[in-house]
Parts: C-alpha cells; sequence; structure tokens
C-alpha cells in the first residue's frame, strides 16, 4: 500500500504538469468544440512540439543545477543546416539529417566542455556560446531560405496527420521521449546527473561518475534542441537566422521547465513534466484566442499568466513556520 | 599577530592596490590590447574624439550594467532589463506629452517607473521566495504586453523632451559627453554605495551567505527588495536616455543590451554567483564591450562573424579568470 | 606490535594548503581485525588525513601501501576500489536521491544497461539490517529523514561496498544515545569479521569502549601511537595540546537568589510539536545550560528565542515586559539586546570569503554608521579591540575569515556578537568540533561576561560543559523540560537520566 505513495511523491511535479495540461486542454476544447478539428488540433501539436523539445533539452541541463542559455541558438543553428542538408534523394536526405544531429550534439558538447574543463558559471558560459552558434547559423542563412531541392516530401512526414488523426509531430516527440529521456533517466549515470544537481560535492565524494554526466547532459541537450531545429525545418521547410526567435525559444523553455515542475536549483523534476510544461505554456495562446481576447492584448495575458504561475511556488511558503528555512 | 594590515600612513594608494583584483586588471589590459589591435586597422582609433565617442556610447550600457552589477553582487539576475529599458524610454516620451507639466515630469516618471517593475521583481524575488531569472522572465514579458497595449501595437510615436535630448545629447564641460558625466555621477555613487554604506555590506554579505546575514540581524529580504528596485530604476533611466538619444522610443529598444550587461559585469570580474567584485571592474567591462561591438562593425565584419568574435572573446577572456575552483584540491 | 600485517600504512605523507602545513609527514599504521581510534584537536590534520584516505585530495609527498603495495588514489572512486570506505562527518549523501539510491548510487546492479531497480531494492535492504537501521524505508528520499537517521544511512552505505578499511569521522555526532550503542556493538562485529576500522572522535568515553589502538595527531604529525587504555585521560589531552592541561572550568559564584527580577522569561512557550509548554528563567549573571539528548528542541528553543520562528504560543518577557520578536533583526535591537552564536558557524555565523573585520562588525555595523554611511576609522578601532579582548590569532585584519582555524572562526562569531553589547546571548553548541585552548578560553569568557552582568543561555551535547559551566540546566526531552538541576544536582548521572527520561535513581541501579 505504501509504495504507491513513494511513487506519488517521486512524480509529484510531473503529475501537476500533467494536470496543468489537461485542465488547459479541457477548458479549450469545452469552449471551443468547433475548434478542435483534426486539423487545428495539428497545427497547435506542431508549434508545441517545437516548444516541448527545446524544453526536453533545457530540462536535461537544469537537472545538473545548470543553465543553457544557448539552446534556443542551437535550434536556430540546426534550422538553418537542415534547410541546407536535408535535400536531395533518400541517402543524401538521411545524411544531412545525421549532419544536422551531430551538429546539434557537437554545440552541446563544446558547452559541457566550457563548463566542465573550462569550469565556467553555465549561465555565462553558454550566453557566449549562443552568440557563435547564431554567428555560424547566420553565416549558413544570412538570408531565410534553403537548398533548392530541399526535400518536402520528408519533411511532410513529420508534420503531416496519422491515420485517425493523430497528428504525427506527436508521435515524433513520444518517439523522442523513448528513446532519449527513459533510457537517460533509468541508468546510473542519469542518476549521477540528478545526484550532481542535488550536491555535487557529496556526488563526487561518492565516486559517482561526475564528468561524464555533466558532459552527457549538455551534450544530449544539444542534441535535443538539434531536433527541435530539424522538425523546425519540417514545419517552415526554410531556414531563418532570427535572433528574435532564438531567444524566444530559449527563455520559453526556461518557463515549459518552471511549469513542468523542474526545479531550477537541480536535482528533480522529469523532461516528460517540461513536455507538459511546454505544451499547456503553447495552450495559453490559444486560451486567449478561444476567450476572444484581442490580439494586442495577448502578449500582456501571457505575460501575466506566466508570472502567476510561477507564483504558485511561492504558497509552499505558506506553512513554513522556521524563517531560516527561507535562506540559503 | 594582530596587526590591523597596511598602516594607515602608507595611504590610500597602498590600500587601494592591494584590493584591487586581478581580473579588473585583466580588464582593462584588454582594452588596451584591443584599442591597439583597432590602431594597426587605422590611425583614428586612438583619436580623442572617437574615444570619446565610444564613452559615451558606453554610458548608456554603463548605467544599465551598474544595477545588474549590484543585482549580480546579490546573487541573483535581473532579465526584466530589456523591457524596463523599453518602458522607461516609452512612458517618458509619452509623458513628456502630457500638457504644459508633460517635459518637466517626463524623466521622473520613466524613472518611476522602472522602480515601480524594479519592486515587483524585489517582492517576487525576495519575498515569494521565486528564483529570480524566472520572475525577472516573467515581468520582462508582463512589462512587453503592456506595451504593447499602450502603443497599440506600433512604433511609438512620441517625441523625447528636450531635456532627455539634452541630457543624452548635448556636451556641456569642456566637450565632455553629457551622458558620461551622467554615468560618473552615477558610478561615483554605485561606489560610494557599495563600499561605504551598511547597505552595501549587506550585499556583499548576502551574496555570500544569505543565512548567515539573517542571522547576524540584518534584513536580507529588504536589501533584496531595493537592490532590484534600484537596477530598474537605472536600466529605465537608461532607456530615457536612449530615447533621447534618438528623440524617440522604439519597440524593442533595450533588447541589445541585456547580454552585454551581464557580459560587461563578469568579464569585470564579479561572480555571477555573487559576493564578489567591484565597480571599477564592471566600468572596465563595459568599456572593453562597447569596444569590441564598435571595433567589430568599424572593421566591417558582417553581422555573422560579429556574434562570433563577441562569444569568442567573452569565452576567452573568461577561461582565464572567470574559472571556478576545482574540486579536487 | 606483533600479529597480523598492516591493512594500511602511510609514510612520510605531507600536504599543505598554501602556506598552511596541514600534514608534516605523517606516519598512521593501521592493523585488519582491530579499532584504531585517531585523536586530535581541530587543525590537528585529521580531516585532511582522511581525505587522502579518501581519495579527495592528493598528498604533496610521501608513501601509503595497502597490505605492503604502494598504492596511489587519484580520485574517491579508486579509493573506494582499494577497498576503503570513509564515513564523514559533512555526509556524502544526495538529499533529492532515495535512501536505496544513495547506497548503491556507485555501481549499482544493472540489466540491459540500466538500473536494475529491484535487486537494488534488496542490496540496499540487507545494507541497512547490516548497519541496524532497518526502520528505515529504502525508497524514502533522504531529504525527509532526520540528521540521526542519515547517518545511519551513510553507514549501510559504507558496507555495502564491503570494505576492508571502514574509517568513520565523528560518524557518532549526530546519533541518538541508543543509535550509538547499536554503531558500537556493529564496529565490535565487524572488528571481529577482520575488517580495520579508523574511528576518529572526540567523545572520550566511546574512545575507551572501542579502540583497541590509539593515536594522537597535533600539528599534522603523529605524536603518539599506544595500546588503549595505556594513557591516562589528562596525558591524552596534554598530548593532543602539546601543553600542561589544568583547570578547565572558572570558578562559578554562589548561587543566586531566586527572588531577583529575571532578565528572560519564558512561560508556556510552544511551536509546531517541537517545543511544548517550555517555561524558563534567566537572571543577569546567570549562566543556564540547556542539555538532552540531540534534536529535542534545543535548537529551535534558541531559534524561537531569536526570532527565527512564526507561529510561536506562549509568553516571552524581557526585564518583566512581555516581548514579540519578529526576526533576529528586532532580536538584536537595544531594547532587548539579544545575541545568538549559531550552530553551524561555516553556513550561519560568517560569510566566509569575507574579511576578518567584515565579519566582525557586521552586526554591530549601524553603531558605527549615520544615516546608512559607515565610520570607516571607527570600525576600525571596534575591531581591533575586538581581535585584542579576544585574542583572535589572525595576521591581517583584511584576510577572508575563511583562512582561520576553528577555534578562532568561533571567537570571530563571538567577537561579532559582543560588538553588540548584547545584555542576552544565546549559544547553540559553541564548542563543537573546537580545539580544548580555544574550548578553556570560550568557558572563561562566558563567566566573565555574567559576571559582567549577561544572562547567558547555553545549549551543550557535552556534559561536562554543562556541569563545569552552568548555574543551572534545563534538560530536554521531545519538546519539553523534564527536569531543571541547579549547583551541585548538575551531575552526569542526572543529566544522562533526564535526558533519557529516566528518573535518577534507576539510572543508579543500572549502573551498579
Amino acid at each position: 500500500m505504501r509504495e504507491w505513495r513513494f511513487w506519488l511523491n517521486e512524480n509529484r511535479s510531473t503529475l501537476i504538469a500533467f494536470a496543468i495540461f489537461i485542465a488547459m486542454f479541457t477548458i479549450y476544447v469545452t469552449n471551443h468544440p468547433a475548434g478542435f478539428t483534426a486539423n487545428v488540433v495539428n497545427t497547435a501539436a506542431n508549434k508545441g512540439v517545437l516548444l516541448a523539445l527545446v524544453a526536453m533539452a533545457q530540462t536535461m541541463v537544469v537537472i545538473t543545477a545548470g543553465i543553457d542559455l544557448s539552446v534556443g541558438m542551437v535550434f536556430v543553428l540546426c534550422n538553418c543546416v537542415a534547410s541546407q542538408l536535408v535535400a536531395g534523394d533518400a541517402l543524401h536526405t538521411a545524411l544531412g539529417v545525421l549532419a544536422v544531429l551531430l551538429v546539434g550534439a557537437a554545440c552541446g558538447a563544446v558547452n559541457g566542455a566550457l563548463v566542465i574543463f573550462g569550469r565556467l558559471q553555465p549561465i555565462v558560459a553558454t550566453i557566449a556560446t549562443g552568440a557563435i552558434y547564431f554567428g555560424i547559423a547566420l553565416w549558413i542563412n544570412p538570408q531565410p531560405g534553403g537548398a533548392d531541392n530541399f526535400n518536402s516530401d520528408f519533411a511532410d512526414l513529420f508534420t503531416g496527420k496519422l491515420p485517425g488523426g493523430i497528428p504525427a509531430s506527436l508521435v515524433t516527440l513520444a518517439a523522442v521521449a523513448l528513446v532519449v529521456w527513459v533510457p537517460f533517466s533509468r541508468s546510473a549515470i542519469g542518476r549521477t546527473a540528478y545526484a550532481v544537481g542535488s550536491s555535487e560535492l557529496s556526488a563526487y565524494m561518492s565516486g559517482a561518475p561526475v564528468t561524464a554526466a555533466k558532459f552527457l547532459v549538455y551534450t544530449l541537450a544539444g542534441l535535443l534542441a538539434g531536433i527541435g531545429g530539424l522538425f523546425l525545418t519540417f514545419l517552415t521547410q526554410s531556414g531563418e537566422a532570427s535572433a528574435a526567435n532564438g531567444g524566444t525559444y530559449t527563455l520559453y523553455s526556461i518557463a515549459a521547465v518552471v511549469l513542468g515542475g523542474v526545479s531550477l536549483f537541480g536535482g528533480s523534476g522529469s523532461a516528460i513534466g517540461a513536455i507538459f510544461g511546454a505544451l499547456a505554456f503553447r495552450a495559453i495562446g490559444d486560451l486567449l484566442f478561444v476567450f476572444d481576447i484581442e490580439p494586442l492584448w495577448q502578449p500582456l495575458f501571457q505575460g501575466l499568466v506566466l508570472l502567476a504561475s510561477v507564483s504558485i511556488g511561492a504558497t509552499r511558503l505558506i506553512g513554513v513556520r522556521n524563517r531560516l528555512d527561507l535562506f540559503g | 599577530m594582530t596587526d590591523s594590515g597596511i598602516p594607515m600612513r602608507e595611504g590610500m594608494w597602498a590600500r587601494t592596490r592591494a584590493r584591487i583584483d586581478p581580473a579588473t586588471l585583466a580588464a582593462f589590459g584588454c582594452i588596451l590590447v584591443l584599442l591597439f589591435a583597432g590602431s594597426l586597422y587605422s590611425q583614428s582609433f586612438l583619436s580623442p574624439a572617437y574615444l570619446l565617442q565610444q564613452l559615451k556610447v558606453a554610458s548608456f550600457l554603463g548605467i544599465i550594467a551598474t544595477g545588474m552589477m549590484i543585482v549580480i553582487l546579490l546573487g541573483q539576475i535581473d532579465l526584466s532589463v530589456p523591457w524596463a529599458i523599453a518602458v522607461g524610454g516609452m512612458m517618458s516620451a509619452s509623458a513628456s506629452a502630457w500638457g504644459p507639466a508633460g517635459p518637466w515630469i517626463a524623466i521622473p516618471f520613466g524613472i518611476a517607473c522602472g522602480l515601480a517593475i524594479g519592486f515587483v521583481n524585489g517582492v517576487g524575488v525576495a519575498y515569494l521566495r521565486i528564483p529570480s531569472m524566472i520572475v525577472t522572465l516573467a515581468v520582462n514579458a508582463v512589462a512587453q504586453g503592456l506595451m504593447v497595449v499602450h502603443t497599440g501595437g506600433f512604433s511609438p510615436q512620441d517625441s523625447a523632451s528636450p531635456a532627455m535630448r539634452f541630457i543624452a545629447t548635448g556636451d556641456v564641460f569642456f566637450g565632455l559627453p553629457n551622458a558620461l558625466i551622467v554615468w560618473a555621477i552615477i558610478g561615483i555613487g554605485a561606489t560610494l554605495l557599495l563600499n561605504r554604506t551598511t547597505f552595501g555590506r549587506a550585499v556583499y554579505a548576502i551574496g555570500n551567505r544569505e543565512r548567515a546575514t539573517y542571522l547576524s540581524g540584518v534584513d536580507p529580504q529588504r536589501v533584496t527588495l531595493i537592490a532590484f528596485m534600484i537596477s530598474g530604476g537605472l536600466s529605465a533611466f537608461a532607456g530615457v536616455l536612449l530615447a533621447g538619444y534618438a528623440s524617440k522610443a522604439a519597440q524593442a529598444m533595450g533588447d541589445p543590451y541585456l547580454l552585454p550587461a551581464i557580459a560587461a559585469v563578469v568579464l569585470g570580474g564579479a561572480s555571477i554567483l555573487g559576493g564578489r567584485g567591484n565597480y571599477l571592474g564592471t566600468v572596465a567591462g563595459v568599456i572593453l564591450v562597447t569596444l569590441l561591438q564598435s571595433i567589430l562593425s568599424v572593421m566591417q565584419i558582417p553581422e555573422a562573424g560579429r556574434q562570433i568574435a563577441y562569444g569568442l572573446v567573452i569565452i576567452v577572456m573568461l577561461l582565464f579568470y572567470g574559472r571556478g575552483a576545482a574540486i579536487r584540491g | 606490535m606483533e600479529g597480523p600485517a598492516p591493512l594500511l600504512r602511510m609514510e612520510g605523507v605531507s600536504k599543505s594548503y598554501g602556506g598552511v602545513r596541514a600534514l608534516d609527514s605523517a606516519d598512521l599504521t593501521i592493523l585488519a581485525g582491530r579499532v584504531h581510534a585517531i585523536l586530535g584537536e581541530n587543525g590537528a590534520g585529521k580531516s585532511t588525513l582522511i581525505k587522502v584516505l579518501a581519495g579527495v585530495v592528493a598528498p604533496d609527498s610521501g608513501r601509503i601501501s595497502i597490505e605492503g603495495r604502494e598504492v596511489a588514489f587519484p580520485s574517491p572512486a579508486a579509493a573506494q576500489a582499494a577497498g576503503i570506505a570513509v564515513i564523514f562527518q559533512e555526509l556524502s549523501l544526495i538529499p533529492e536521491l532515495s535512501v536505496a539510491d544513495n547506497i548503491l548510487i556507485n555501481q549499482p546492479p544493472k540489466r540491459l544497461g540500466l538500473i536494475d531497480r529491484g535487486r537494488q531494492r534488496e542490496m540496499a535492504e540487507a545494507a541497512l539490517a547490516r548497519a541496524g537501521a532497518t526502520d528505515i524505508h529504502p525508497r524514502t528520499p533522504v531529504k525527509d529523514l532526520p540528521l540521526s537517521r542519515r547517518q545511519m544511512v551513510e553507514i549501510a552505505k559504507a558496507l555495502a561496498r564491503n570494505p576492508r578499511l571502514l574509517i568513520l569521522d565523528e560518524a557518532t555526532s549526530a546519533l541518538t544515545a541508543a543509535d550509538v550503542e547499536r554503531v558500537l556493538a556493529l564496529l565490535r562485529r565487524l572488528r571481529d569479521e577482520g575488517l580495520a576500522l579508523a574511528y576518529i572522535s572526540h567523545r572520550m568515553h566511546e574512545i575507551a569502549e572501542i579502540a583497541d589502538d590509539c593515536t594522537i595527531f597535533r600539528n599534522g604529525r603523529n605524536v603518539a601511537t599506544y595500546l588503549a587504555g595505556t594513557k591516562s585521560h589528562d596525558e591524552v589531552v596534554e598530548l593532543m595540546i602539546g601543553r600542561e592541561y589544568r583547570h578547565v572550568f572558572p570558578a562559578k559564584p554562589a548561587p543566586r537568589n531566586e527572588n531577583a527580577a529575571p532578565r528572560l522569561e519564558l512561560r508556556g512557550l510552544s511551536w509546531t510539536n517541537r517545543l511544548k509548554d517550555i517555561s524558563l528563567k534567566a537572571s543577569a549573571g546567570e549562566i543556564v545550560g540547556l542539555g538532552g539528548l540531540d534534536g529535542q528542541g534545543q535548537r529551535e528553543l534558541l531559534l524561537a528565542l531569536f526570532g527565527a520562528l512564526s507561529g510561536l504560543t506562549g509568553e516571552i518577557r524581557i526585564e518583566g515586559e512581555p516581548v514579540s520578536i519578529g526576526s533576529p533583526k528586532q532580536a538584536k535591537e537595544k531594547r532587548l539586546g539579544m545575541a545568538l552564536i549559531p550552530e553551524d558557524r561555516k553556513t550561519e555565523g560568517l560569510m566566509l570569503p569575507m574579511s576578518v573585520g567584515q565579519n566582525l562588525s557586521f552586526a554591530a555595523l549601524d553603531e558605527y554608521s549615520n544615516f546608512g554611511v559607515i565610520d570607516q576609522q571607527a570600525e576600525a578601532r571596534a575591531i581591533k579591540e575586538a581581535i585584542s579582548a579576544l585574542q583572535i590569532k589572525v595576521a591581517k585584519v583584511g584576510l577572508p575569515v575563511a583562512s582561520l582555524s576553528g577555534g578562532n572562526q568561533q571567537k570571530v562569531v563571538i567577537g561579532k556578537w559582543l560588538m553588540t553589547g548584547p545584555r542576552i546571548i544565546l549559544l547553540n553548541d559553541p564548542t563543537r568540533g573546537i580545539d580544548v585552548g580555544t574550548k578553556q578560553e570560550i568557558y572563561a569568557l562566558l563567566r566573565r561576561l555574567a559576571d559582567a552582568g549577561a544572562a547567558i543561555v547555553f545549549y551543550s551535547t557535552d556534559y561536562a560543559e554543562l556541569i563545569g559551566c552552568c548555574d543551572r540546566v534545563l534538560v530536554l526531552y521531545d519538546g519539553q523540560v523534564k527536569r531543571t538541576l541547579i549547583g551541585d544536582e548538575i551531575t552526569e548521572k542526572a543529566l544522562i537520566a533526564s535526558a533519557l527520561n529516566l528518573d535518577v535513581a534507576a539510572v543508579a541501579e543500572r549502573a551498579s
């Protein structure tokens, strides 16, 4: 009987994120039943999956009590690379996809190397590398566009609908989570990543592979951001080196991660929660449309909802009786 | 055994020298290197006119970095700077059009808006104990939303007041730009605040160990709140000046200043974790960042190359003196 | 010493940090099947010694050999692979992970490359059973466990690796008396199984119970190695501090007049379920002690008095006037005049990277400022006075306080508070982890402060201190005052009995 209690405690934050998403979803569907068509769902899913992938990337690093402010730029860079290389016949397309993934992973690895071996603080190191990755993206695609023989059919596979109306994007997202996140979170090195975020010194003194774990999370973060960039290319069938877009995705990924119950202090939370956080965050925009809020007011409402949702965490203060606990 | 340090007679110079951070020296050294490299490209790099122009441009960033530095010393971060700047610029420009009293209240009103933004940040961080990264991010989004509504989504049309333009673009004393003088005044104020007041001492203490600060009978929450208000107020003031410089405000006018402000503070030797850093270092960091951006643009390096160079320089500098301690001693 | 070959031998091991020699050509020989106690003041090199053996730091010179073969430990993992398990004083547990995850943090059982949770759980349960801590559920997150349980998990974790040499660094400091007995019994079992054990502790009676061999460290060197029981307590302390060891405690004044108005009075103070209806009086000139086992509410009581707790019921009176204390800032004010020397000087008492001077002046800064601006000359003078009054050993006031020894650091914390001129001084185990010499200075200081008119409330985990320093002792058990002992009533038997919530007669019976 007690076992499920432990399971609930362990997954509490992810379940809350899931509940928030379901709540948003239900409000949307009940208020706008006509809008719940397969096409609308597909478009929403596509947008949501983009942020979900970048949010997963951010989760990787946040677990170790780090932060990656370059995820948005890796996203943009891989978008541009994909727009040039995912082209031609099947072989070239496949190589192109592989190249994009490698670029993403390489960017992550560089971040990891700077943080681990360079001993730079993640926040400043990734600000700097973000600028570098953006510069490279701009060099590859000075103008928005892509290769002439871009493989649109291949791209459509991932952004369309599967039989039954299920968006292919959601299936892709689930596959990525299954192949990347699930094995990672259950492995010894994945657990070490959590340990690093919770208490890096203790993890080191316990002999756990701290260096390998940190390097892996940064590399995987780059890879996931790269998958996101690839997906963006599938969606827009073009590559644009937009600093604004990159910056937005970075900041929204942090919001999604927090909404998803991942602690910015490290050591707890799950990428599954971050996925729901991202989907919920995206849903906010759609909800505003449902309630007929003028587009002019949407950014303000999005901001207020974001502010309110992060303030919810402050409710844990209500029961605090020992003020000393507030201070680190 | 209990000698109290360098004797008073040896005076201020010796004590100052003992206190200068190697990181600050490194930053000033890099400035010299940049100037030298630039002078190889073109002689005009070392001309007083050019240098003064750089200092004027640096002043805006300098004012923003001052606020950012105080927040970073606490161990926090302020990501609401982009739209605090925009709010300052837009609201002061709008206020200057409010009847006859307009031009008088324009600047104070802009700053007041910044103080309000800082207040919300401060309450969220200090009293609601939400991580500063996320609170200031959310407040930034709210500020943006407010400005979108205020301007109706268009570019702001209001003009800056004459006073704003005067401070931002004029030069009253011996050809020194007014903006630079303003930065100098703010800088001296910040230095005195950090080094000579109980508030400043508390800032460093909180950045080092908030719990011990609380148990020593100092209120860390109030200090944090005030620090965020200072940051918001200074960012908005910079926005006021920027609007004065361009004669009007613009959408997203603050966006280009966030990362350079953080970079400037960190390159000046302050620790991003808090508790360590001095204002002279921030000054060096600001000049360094400004020079770098200017040199890259004068050399007509395309934007792509500029971004890459910018990132590389920051990384290289940090690898030299911004590294953390190794776990294994 | 003939007999089994040495399991571990250290020869000529040195380690310096900056200019400070932590280990100076240190030697140590540990045999299997024996418990080897290591004694020494703080700063004697014990913690560096352990870190070297644990692979956390690399020695500058010297040889370490296991069973005759020379070894080197480039990382903690290497030391563990060599069969060395260390139970650190600061604990090496990961708060966010579960007990089972912590016990098997390194090289967990795997299936298809992923952690085999079922098998891991079995192994964790076995380790917990071996450590005698079967009440701990393996899935509990460590952060939800109290300190004493965490220490047991730490022990289970060390045992799970089947070490050949087990090193315990102050491993019993956070344990309840029952746990201590179990741990000592466990150590005896392990010794009989052939394990080598190194036991670092300040608790002489535990060492007397368990040790076979003893080594004393002083200034980074091994100054004596002897069979347990072959040296007297005084001889041991003299070897530890390197000078003659006389009276520890200053004389106490005659018992107070009970009718004098108390400086500090509590009536019926309660807080959540940790403090229950506590009443206490402390007059000017009195040193009132708080006794009892660890974790019975003593820390919470001091925090409550200092304004750090909310939701208090009951009354606090200062000089007869009821007060409500909302924060340490209020407590510090002149009209209340309180000071608290906290439990953990490194995280609660000091800002380590800041200078000695800045730490000293921090609490009283307002007294040297006008409208928030600091009068640097006045501040410097006050700092100088504090350093000389407390005899704080520091080369320059501007050095970071982290560079001071533990005893001097604690003096800085005390000095910081004395600068505010407090009339009520609260101390939370102030001499924990401090060398004997500094302890004596602190005892003398407390008596001087009391004689000058302060009321002192003093929590200590050391019976000798309570007996030697206090005029009265309140023993707490489960958040309540179980017994008040006055003057000659303060004896070790009475303290232990009330701490365990027994009456004195029953304890005397057990002892006979």
